[in-house]
């Protein structure tokens, strides 16, 4: 460990602020790239599955 | 005469293999949006898994219990995701320029959906590349932005990713869509060494590499090696979430053929 204390490993020296902001946006980024294609697939399939049935009415 | 039909009849074995590889099926096999569907199917779960498992460990690793460095201090720590996530941006550019290759040489329709899913991650991972780098130069620099070479290629390389995104949105039929990006992507290609020798070239603010291939590191152990894990972690990030984007568009591409209606039923009756 690298740090003495948890206050300090939040306080990053004086770098706190940038360090956290960096991770908070990268994360969220790459949070946002998994998330996207997981909602898009099922809107995809909840579509398809009306459009079945709709034709199978017909 | 006997002899010689015997030597027909019993193929060396490597010939065969020569043969096997020479008459392409492996390769139009690649091609074929089933195959890749039932493939990707198996790839993905470990790819998902060591991606999570590299990330965190890399994560943590280089913010914990790295040694801050000398210089810069703890905002140092912003490399762990800076770096991995540039290497990443240019990586992917050249896999589009390779799969736009691909896809105008053999018209592979399989390259055609790589390089157009890949390339929304890249815009992703450049913007990441970017922002990180933006909010470092601040303490490191006293600024958060200069128009440093290697500051405005990467630039470059993210309006590079919007053309390609907006070309394949833009134009409506799908062979004149995939053409135009092949070319965007191949042409845009002769970004990637202005990126790569910025540094050497014109000698401004930001630092030379950090990693090198031929050399050995010149941070200590416990530095580069979160960084190594952390670029493998966003790798393995980058397949995952490329085999999920890309086995979504080849359902969507493929929606009229059996074995896809089959999928989306069996994946409908399972409660997505």
């Amino acid at each position: 460990m690298s740090f003495a204390s948890f206050s300090e490993f939040l306080a990053m020296g004086t770098h706190g602020p940038f360090v956290w902001t960096c991770y908070a946006i990268s994360l969220a980024v790459l949070a946002l790239n998994v998330a996207l294609p997981i909602v898009a697939r099922r809107r995809f399939l909840q579509d398809e599955a009306r459009r079945m049935r709709r034709e199978e009415l017909k | 005469m006997a002899a010689r039909i015997l030597s027909v009849r019993a193929p060396d074995p490597a010939l065969a293999l020569m043969s096997n590889l020479m008459n392409w099926t492996w390769f139009h096999k690649l091609g074929s949006p089933k195959w890749f569907y039932e493939i990707s199917r198996r790839w993905l779960p470990w790819l998902a898994v060591s991606a999570v498992l590299l990330l965190v460990v890399g994560l943590v690793w280089g913010l914990a219990f790295a040694p801050p460095d000398y210089q810069q201090g703890n905002s140092f720590r912003i490399i762990y995701i800076h770096v991995p996530a540039a290497f990443l941006a240019q990586s992917i550019y050249i896999m589009l320029a390779i799969a736009g290759t691909v896809g105008l040489v053999w018209k592979m329709k399989l390259a055609d959906v790589a390089l157009q899913q890949a390339a929304p991650i890249g815009a992703w991972m450049t913007v990441i590349a970017l922002v990180t780098g933006a909010i470092w130069g601040k303490p490191t620099w006293g600024t958060y932005w200069v128009w440093d070479a290697r500051l405005t290629s990467m630039l470059i390389l993210l309006f590079l990713y919007f053309g390609v995104i907006a070309l394949g949105n833009a134009i409506t039929n799908r062979d004149s869509a995939a053409k135009a990006c092949a070319v965007l992507a191949i042409v845009g290609v002769v970004n990637i060494p202005i990126i790569q020798y910025s540094v050497e070239w014109w000698n401004t603010l930001h630092q030379p590499a950090t990693f090198s291939i031929v050399a050995k590191p010149a941070m200590p152990f416990e530095m580069w090696m979160p960084l190594l894990i952390s670029v493998l972690g966003f790798y393995c990030f980058f397949g995952a979430v490329l085999l999920m984007r890309m086995r979504l568009e080849v359902l969507r591409r493929e929606v009229r053929s059996s074995w896809a209606k089959a999928e989306i039923k069996a994946q409908v009756e399972k409660g997505l």
